[in-house]
């Protein structure tokens, strides 16, 4: 009755074993592939660095204006223009400038890409079932799995930089711009479908002529959620070598730095509140013509 | 055979079955299955059941039926929006089911258009862009869609509203929008799926004044589908009646007041106010020569003519057609006949 009181598992060698093969496998995997990924990654890495370089070397009244005119392209609202204005100059009297560009760069960057797979995803899945069974477990895993587990294959391919920092935060990311702009097309009113339909519409001017237009209240939510999610990987980020507000906080926690810690989490906070106001606020002018019922 | 010239649209022998195995399942309807053994024997919904219907051109035809009688199932497959499970159905000399997805577009785009029964406007366009849609999707430049889609608003009477959401207008606006975005095509056939259902009786009304005066000018081939008598006769110059997918009675709406063809026909006209739909041509007694009293058209409907005949009960009125030539007289005796409701098939009717 051996089996009944302890679980029978693999014997200790054979557990080895097999861990060492899985190790050697991506290990040989990563050196001979490596390299080409890199080198597949190499433009990728260029674009981060000089948008990077673009956000700390503008003068920053140049770029306080920039942001400020964006927020009040997205908003439409002088309180979050307001707003805006003072969280930076906070954050860059605090001699916080530099990070928050580092950390903007990142984000930007990564919305960019999440949106520019994401959103092309999401419609594929939104036209097929078969897709959609089949992405909807990866999204599962690529939010659910600690992003330490992740950071590992990562790191052992693309070693440590801002490339890999990058690609963990969008691995995170992603997954909402795909279940939204799914979710999003999916919804749209069948009835609405019909007509167009019914008018002749071919397949390609139903999926952007309605179906995107009346999905993009949902998508837009799903960008925005992106945005937030990337910022909550800032940290960890900064852990796989990207610069930027997250690092500090890491080096406060190793050192028990309070004020270091709280004024950075806070600018990472600001960033987020400001980015989220300016996208919901867009969002909902987006879908104005649903809010304006006569009766 | 089908090229009489007065018919537009054939209908033949058409079934539609929902449901998995509906090839099988059509044996059985067509061996005298009935809806509900069909659906507890095979899981199989019978939508349609050996549908025939020939459109006259230029003529309102509307179909009624109860909800789940497959009125809009029948709709439906005229522009295909539902594939039949068996049949032909013939545009001129085109069997529209044998048509490539192409070909189907462009015959959408060219020779039907649509209006519905929830308006189904495009929320995100203006009322401009909505009724211009047609017109828009083939490509047709700006200016001239937009100057097309401005002259049917005007004709439905929205002039100034173009800028406009759906949202922000009225049911009965959103369905003017929906009927100018059907008219912008010039498509010949106009399908209408309940089209007036979702409005309310004033605005419903003034809607079918607005689809006759219309029709008056345009003489379409339109099929509207309803569930409300009153409307069918009032805008109908053939009613077919639907139960349970399968085609009761198809005639004139005179002849389905005053010879229901079934018990569910004679259900269905119970509640009508006879005196103000039948009209003297239906209760007439044929014969070319003058009466005593009054000289009324055939068209007139027996509220009138009673109004006529109550100054002088016992002088029978003339009845003459169109060209002014009589037809027929009626005597008092035929009025109280006509309006007393027809003991159809023998069966009681009750309320």
């Amino acid at each position: 009755m051996d089996w009944f009181d302890k679980f029978p598992q693999m014997s200790r060698s054979g557990l080895r074993e097999f861990k060492k093969s899985v190790d050697f496998a991506f290990t040989d995997f990563s050196r001979t592939y490596g390299e080409a990924i890199e080198g597949f990654f190499e433009p990728l890495l260029m674009f981060l660095v000089w948008f990077e370089k673009f956000f700390i070397n503008t003068p920053w009244p140049i770029i306080v204006a920039g942001i400020l005119f964006l927020a009040w392209i997205g908003s439409r609202s002088l309180m979050v223009v307001i707003g805006t204005f003072l969280s930076f100059m906070l954050i860059g009297y605090f001699g916080m400038w530099k990070d928050t560009m580092s950390t903007l760069a990142i984000i930007l960057v990564a919305t960019f890409l999440c949106i520019s797979i994401g959103i092309p995803l999401g419609i594929a899945m939104s036209r097929s079932n078969k897709i959609q069974t089949a992405v909807i477990p990866i999204l599962d895993i690529m939010q659910t799995i600690p992003s330490f587990v992740y950071l590992i294959p990562v790191v052992m391919l693309l070693g440590i930089g801002k490339v890999p920092g990058l690609i963990a935060v969008c691995i995170y990311a992603i997954p909402p711009i795909v279940r939204l702009t799914n979710l999003g097309i999916r919804l749209v009113d069948k009835d609405v479908l019909e007509a167009a339909d019914s008018f002749g519409a071919n397949y390609w001017q139903k999926l952007f002529g309605v179906q995107i237009p009346l999905a993009l209240p949902t998508i837009f939510a799903g960008v925005n959620q992106t945005i937030m999610m990337a910022l909550a990987m800032v940290v960890i980020a900064s852990m796989i070598g990207v610069k930027g507000l997250g690092l500090p906080v890491l080096q406060a926690i190793s050192n028990q730095y309070l004020a270091l810690g709280l004024m950075n989490g806070l600018a990472i906070v600001i960033l987020a509140i400001i980015f989220d106001r300016v996208t919901q606020k867009f969002g909902l002018r987006m879908q104005k013509y649903r809010n304006e019922g006569k009766d | 055979m089908m090229n009489s010239k007065d018919i537009l649209i054939k209908v033949n022998e058409l079934y539609k079955i929902f449901g998995d195995d509906d090839k099988s399942a059509l044996n059985l309807v067509k061996n005298g299955m009935g809806k509900d053994e069909l659906l507890e024997k095979s899981n199989c919904v019978l939508g349609l059941n050996n549908i025939n219907l020939n459109i006259n051109r230029g003529k309102i035809q509307v179909v009624m039926g109860l909800s789940g009688s497959g009125k809009s199932t029948l709709i439906r497959h005229l522009n295909r929006l539902i594939e039949p499970t068996s049949g032909e159905i013939f545009f001129n000399d085109i069997n529209i089911l044998n048509l490539s997805q192409k070909e189907l577009i462009q015959f959408r785009q060219n020779n039907m258009s649509m209006v519905f029964q929830k308006f189904a406007l495009f929320p995100h366009k203006t009322v401009l862009q909505n009724v211009g849609y047609g017109l828009a999707i083939q490509n047709i430049s700006n200016d001239k869609w937009s100057e097309k889609a401005q002259k049917w608003i005007k004709r439905v009477g929205l002039d100034g509203y173009e800028t406009y959401y759906p949202g922000q207008l009225s049911g009965g606006m959103q369905q003017r929008v929906g009927l100018a975005r059907a008219l912008a095509t010039d498509a010949e056939i106009l399908l209408m799926d309940e089209a007036f259902s979702a409005l309310d009786p004033l605005i419903r009304s003034e809607m079918q004044n607005i689809l006759l005066d219309l029709q008056n000018e345009l003489h379409k081939t339109i099929i509207f589908i309803t569930h409300d008598l009153d409307e069918a006769l009032k805008i109908g110059d053939r009613i077919a009646i639907l139960r349970d997918g399968s085609m009761v009675q198809d005639s004139d709406p005179q002849e389905i007041i005053m010879n229901p063809a079934d018990e569910y026909v004679s259900d269905f006209i119970k509640d009508i106010n006879r005196a103000r739909v039948i009209q003297a041509k239906s209760i007439m007694t044929p014969t070319s020569i003058k009466s005593l009293g009054a000289t009324v058209k055939e068209d007139m409907v027996l509220e009138d003519i009673l109004q006529i005949m109550s100054d002088s009960p016992s002088k029978p009125v003339t009845i003459k057609n169109s060209k002014g030539k009589i037809i027929g007289k009626i005597e008092m005796v035929n009025l109280i006949e006509g309006m007393k409701r027809p003991k159809s098939l023998g069966t009681n009717i009750t309320g």
